[in-house]
């Protein structure tokens, strides 16, 4: 049995400890806005935050979770008010939008840590997160827009 | 051969309609338009031989789905508009409208979404259209996402026409139902219609000073007749409230708060999850296999072989053993526990690139098929003061959609009801009805959004196998394709060689140039072991180069498929606009001149261009010339304006520093791109800047088709720069994103500049036409900081410094 935080609310998980967080999250507790994108780490499509940092759920086991804080999308604000969710409305990022919960979660980690990032550390930051229909340069616009930066 | 791409036709402007009441749905309903997606009606063909020849259908009665029950509560007033009954689709089925506006009575206003939104907007911007015309306030409206039925006319999201096929049809769904209900409150108030208008929602009687809600007239608009389409009134463009103007896309809200619901969050009750292992030749199946160590495990409830496809291959599975579990990760850990025997086509087990390649060298340097002929190339080049030769090589592409295959079935007494990404709800409806020996009706397809599609979910061969597994496990059954899953049973983009001859005067101007193309078909898809491309394919660039050469010949050369082919964006412009514009870069080079200059030079003078006078078959995307003209003036214009934008004439090539432009029609668009790039001493490559100019005719929202071309950017810069599939053995050696790599944010280009020319031509298309013009600009930007001329994709094989 593992214990973990999801979103502020303790869980429990009675299951092959090698499963990936991904699919407990998935599967199990139905939060379906972090994404199975590559399943190797390779996309960021299912970033999340393990105790405030960036980690790819899809090569995470539950195992390395355990009595530790994960936020998901669907925890990161109540209702989509985090600075940099009204950003990517602003700026309407998403094309088919996959790909965005993961991108956001991986920018919140970069802004909790560096509140006005340069372009370069924007770069260093967002350039495990693949977006396939080419969104880049309306993230990189939200980012500095949320962080208030030019 | 039927054209197997997502094509319309005809151009539906002036079509009379024909209008009638039904006074059982209270619903004044005019017919779709006559657009019928010829890939829809040559799927439906297929599969209804596929039906004759090898599936003993049962016979059942065909409970049509109305919507009225479904989607709009029972007192709705419906709305469809389209303009004609007389669609070779609708045998039987008079009434099959594209678009449809509902009213509940208390006003609610409901529009359908009928195309599959995959990122283009679609879902947003055709909605919006209708309730423009309609005139009520776009806030109060609530967008329905259609499931797939045919009465809705074609809903096959590819090819770059749901706009331009369905933008007419919303304003006459939205003008009939605003003069309706301008006619319901004249009744009301006995006063004469003319003298009652419909405003942001709110009905008003001037004179009077009355006002009605549509709630309130909804009941009495229903007994109304719906009037003929001479009767409506279209706003005049200056009195648009939504057109050319943004909106936020209906479902970014839910993008970002991770509650838009894709396929690969669709789920049902007692659902069980399933990961299929497939043959790894195309074309081939189960020998034996042995499924003892995965069934031992946890979580592993049972396995189900799946049987091959029978030729063509048409959208039906693939074939394999599929392992089923209560989770994703079950299912996956079983299937590697899988041993599986594979009796291996021999045909295709011995398809290894690098000896295809050459294949399709020798295919291109003999003559084959023509395809456009003018004047005498072998006589004019024969005499040519100056000659150019150049071969240039595409390879095979897949589209790593960021959302891999997925698709949710459930089977239940005969009928199958399924929730999926797809782009073509219809062909998942035929699909998987001939899979199980059903009626088409029986088929229930739920559309989801797609995490991207690029053309990959056109092809619902993933809904076919969640539909199998759930009847043969009696439960809802959820398909997981793993990304190795999507890379190696792709459609793949087709490989592509190309072979290029210019003979030049004393001027140095072209008098004869031929362009020969060799690439396994699409064609291969619907007809087996077709060689040469659809029309739809060699209609593409191939056969309709619109220079001013006097002398000029395009053939296609034979080619063999060994995987299954399909189209991805932008489809074969991807390697022909490569193969043209390059060698026209390095005609200009030779001339010592810029390709802007010498483009200009050789396009002639501003002219609709007849490819018929060339004998060739002006495939035009499906539409008429007259309505959609080859027009050179438009495409010299664009790339005028690029040039200009760009700074293209006063930039200075230097080592290291390049600048690269192509100009290109497609999908009825004119496009030119410019790219500049950096090549630092490493041969790193960087690309700060992009500058495309397109005219797509009319737009409906101008964020969104800026935001299909900021995007078509990255997408031609992936697959120019890595873009790779190769096959060993019959084997695709590609499998995730660290072997087959698209752009990431530092590879991507910096700064996308989009112009949208002003335009009043009809809508053309917008997601495809940005994507060719990427590979020759960047190539010709590399040429001009490196001095190396790259000639076959990627750029990665070669080294730039």
């Amino acid at each position: 049995m593992i214990e973990v935080m999801v979103n502020g609310k303790a869980r429990q998980f009675d299951g092959d400890d090698a499963t990936p967080l991904l699919w407990y999250l998935r599967d199990e507790l139905q939060l379906t806005g972090t994404k199975f994108g590559c399943g190797m780490g390779q996309c960021g499509a299912c970033t999340v935050h393990l105790n405030g940092d960036a980690i790819r759920s899809c090569v995470t086991p539950v195992s390395a979770a355990a009595g530790k804080k994960i936020t998901t999308i669907e925890g990161l604000s109540p209702n989509a008010t985090h600075p940099l969710q009204v950003a990517w409305e602003q700026h309407n990022v998403a094309q088919c939008g996959y790909c965005q919960p993961g991108q956001i979660m991986q920018a919140a980690a970069l802004l909790q840590k560096t509140a006005k990032p340069t372009d370069a550390q924007i770069d260093n930051a967002m350039d495990g997160n693949l977006c396939r229909c080419g969104t880049y340069t309306r993230i990189r616009a939200a980012i500095k827009s949320a962080a208030g930066v030019k | 051969m039927k054209i197997p791409y997502g094509i319309s036709f005809p151009a539906p402007e002036n079509e009379t309609p024909d209008v009638t009441s039904t006074a059982v749905a209270a619903a004044a309903m005019l017919a779709a338009p006559k657009t019928v997606s010829e890939i829809g009606r040559l799927t439906r063909e297929a599969y209804d031989k596929l039906r004759q020849d090898n599936v003993s259908v049962e016979v059942l009665s065909v409970d049509r789905r109305g919507f009225l029950g479904t989607m709009f509560s029972a007192g709705a007033l419906v709305f469809a508009a389209g303009l004609s009954a007389d669609n070779a689709e609708a045998a039987g089925a008079a009434w099959q409208p594209s678009v449809y506006l509902g009213l509940e009575p208390n006003g609610q206003i409901v529009i359908t979404a009928h195309r599959s939104e995959m990122g283009t907007g679609s879902r947003t911007s055709l909605p919006m259209v209708l309730a423009d015309e309609l005139d009520v306030d776009w806030k109060t409206v609530r967008v329905e996402q259609a499931i797939g039925d045919k009465k809705y006319g074609s809903q096959n999201t590819d090819g770059s026409c749901s706009v331009r096929d369905f933008v007419q049809a919303m304003h006459q769904a939205g003008a009939t139902g605003r003069l309706m209900l301008e006619r319901a409150a004249a009744k009301n108030w006995s006063v004469p219609a003319e003298e009652v208008t419909l405003r942001m929602g709110k009905v008003t009687h001037a004179k009077s000073g009355r006002t009605a809600n549509i709630g309130d007239l909804v009941a009495i608009a229903a007994t109304l007749p719906a009037p003929a389409v001479s009767e409506l009134r279209f706003k005049k463009p200056e009195e648009y409230r939504y057109i050319g103007k943004n909106v936020a896309t209906l479902d970014q809200h839910d993008i970002v708060s991770g509650k838009a619901v894709f396929g690969m969050d669709a789920t049902r009750p007692g659902m069980l999850y399933a990961s299929i292992e497939r043959p790894p030749v195309y074309d081939s199946k189960v020998k034996t296999f042995d499924d003892a160590e995965a069934l031992k495990v946890k979580g592993v409830e049972k396995t189900i072989a799946l049987p091959p496809f029978k030729q063509p291959h048409l959208f039906q599975q693939v074939g394999g053993v599929a392992v089923v579990a209560n989770s994703t990760w079950a299912a996956m850990q079983g299937r590697k526990k899988l041993k599986v025997e594979w009796d291996v086509n021999p045909n295709h087990a011995s398809f290894s690139s690098d000896p295809y390649k050459k294949e399709l060298f020798a295919s291109v340097h003999q003559a084959g098929k023509v395809v456009r002929n003018r004047g005498d190339f072998d006589k004019a080049f024969a005499t040519a003061a100056k000659k150019h030769e150049a071969d240039y090589y595409v390879p095979m592409l897949a589209h790593a959609a960021m959302e891999p295959p997925v698709a949710v079935a459930e089977w239940q007494n005969g009928k199958v009801e399924t929730w999926c990404p797809t782009q073509n709800p219809q062909a998942v409806q035929d699909a998987v009805s001939a899979a199980l020996g059903i009626q088409p009706a029986d088929v229930t397809c739920h559309v989801t959004l797609l995490g991207g599609g690029f053309g990959r979910k056109s092809k619902p061969d993933y809904v076919v196998e969640a539909a199998l597994l759930s009847k043969a496990a009696g439960k809802p059954v959820k398909v997981v394709w793993s990304r190795e899953d999507d890379i190696h049973f792709d459609y793949f983009h087709s490989v592509a060689a190309m072979h290029m001859k210019g003979g030049l005067d004393e001027s140095g101007k072209i008098q004869s140039w031929l362009f020969r193309s060799a690439f396994p078909p699409i064609a291969s898809t619907f007809a087996a072991g077709a060689e040469h491309g659809a029309d739809f394919e060699t209609g593409m660039a191939l056969n309709e180069l619109l220079f001013d050469v006097p002398n000029l010949r395009s053939e296609n050369c034979p080619a063999k498929n060994h995987v299954r082919q399909g189209w991805l964006r932008a489809v074969c412009h991807l390697f022909h606009a490569f193969g043209a514009h390059s060698f026209m870069d390095e005609l200009a080079h030779l001339n010592n001149t810029s390709y802007v200059d010498y483009f200009l030079k050789t396009i002639g003078p501003d002219r609709h261009v007849d490819l018929t006078k060339d004998g060739a078959k002006a495939w035009n995307n499906g539409q008429s010339t007259e309505t959609f003209p080859l027009d050179t003036g438009r495409l010299r214009r664009v790339l005028e304006q690029c040039a200009e934008k760009s700074g293209y004439a006063k930039f200075r090539n230097s080592k290291g520093h390049g600048i690269g432009i192509a100009a290109h029609r497609s999908f009825l668009s004119y496009v030119a791109t410019a790219v500049e790039v950096v090549v630092d001493t490493q041969g790193n490559l960087t690309i700060p800047n992009v500058w495309t100019v397109a005219d797509v005719g009319q737009i409906v929202m101008p964020d969104r088709v800026r935001s299909q071309f900021e995007g078509a950017a990255v997408f031609g810069v992936s697959l120019a720069m890595s873009g790779e599939i190769t096959a060993e053995n019959g084997r695709i050696v590609q499998s995730n994103f660290h072997n087959y790599p698209i752009a990431r944010m530092k590879q991507a280009p910096r700064k996308i500049d989009v112009t949208i020319v002003d335009s009043n031509a009809p809508h053309a298309g917008v997601g495809e036409p940005g994507a060719p013009v990427i590979a020759p600009a960047l190539t010709a930007a590399i040429f001009n900081a490196t001095g190396k001329r790259i000639r076959e994709l990627p750029v990665k094989r070669t080294k730039l410094v």
